[in-house]
């Protein structure tokens, strides 16, 4: 439960620096990178959950012996 | 008391997943769908040992080991089903969800089939 809480908070805080960023860029005027910038905090918070995901199908598999 | 636990990190990812859904929806949604996974993952231990007290007892009193299986697999997917469906219909996609469910009840029907078989053997050797 508590490595799981750390994970959350990581994920919001990639998801309000990336919010944060397309803001910032988007005010300077460079508005491709921000895009770009959005991209990569998506992607990145992609990752991770799509571990997270592996890790409970698998968990879940041998729970209910779903092979 | 894991129960204080689960409920205070599900109101603390709500909180979360409000505040990102102002400036970036998809981020908030996997936030959602982390949280769900992390507070499932904390129960999944509590599901092993009751299926393992089921399995006990389905030995003692010498049920098929077929059976059980099936029906654990069958809860196995209704489960995962209904989490990916719950999750799109929370992104807005009723249809997709609609769809996940489709394809869980089809997987259900085939699993199902052997025990439907067994029971209609049995009923003809009673009406022979």
């Amino acid at each position: 439960m508590g490595t799981n809480i750390d994970l959350i908070f990581k994920i919001a805080g990639v998801g309000i620096l990336t919010a944060v960023l397309h803001a910032l860029l988007k005010h300077a005027g460079k508005e491709e990178y921000a895009h770009l910038a959005t991209l990569a905090g998506v992607a990145i918070i992609l990752m991770w959950v799509i571990d997270l995901l592996g890790n409970l199908f698998d968990q879940v598999k041998t729970v209910f012996r779903l092979f | 008391m894991e129960i204080t636990q689960i409920v205070g990190f599900g109101l603390v990812a709500a909180v979360l997943v409000i505040i990102l859904r102002q400036y970036k929806p998809e981020i908030a949604l996997l936030v959602s769908i982390a949280a769900g996974v992390a507070l499932f993952l904390a129960v999944l231990g509590k599901i092993g040992a009751v299926i393992e007290v089921l399995q006990d007892l389905s030995r003692r009193a010498n049920v098929n080991m077929v059976y059980l299986g099936a029906i654990l697999k069958i809860v196995g997917i209704a489960y995962i089903a209904d989490f990916g469906a719950q999750i799109c219909r929370d992104a807005g996609e009723g249809a997709l969800a609609a769809k996940i469910e489709l394809a869980a009840k089809i997987l259900i029907l085939v699993l199902a089939i052997p025990i439907v078989m067994a029971v209609l053997d049995i009923l003809m050797k009673i009406l022979d």
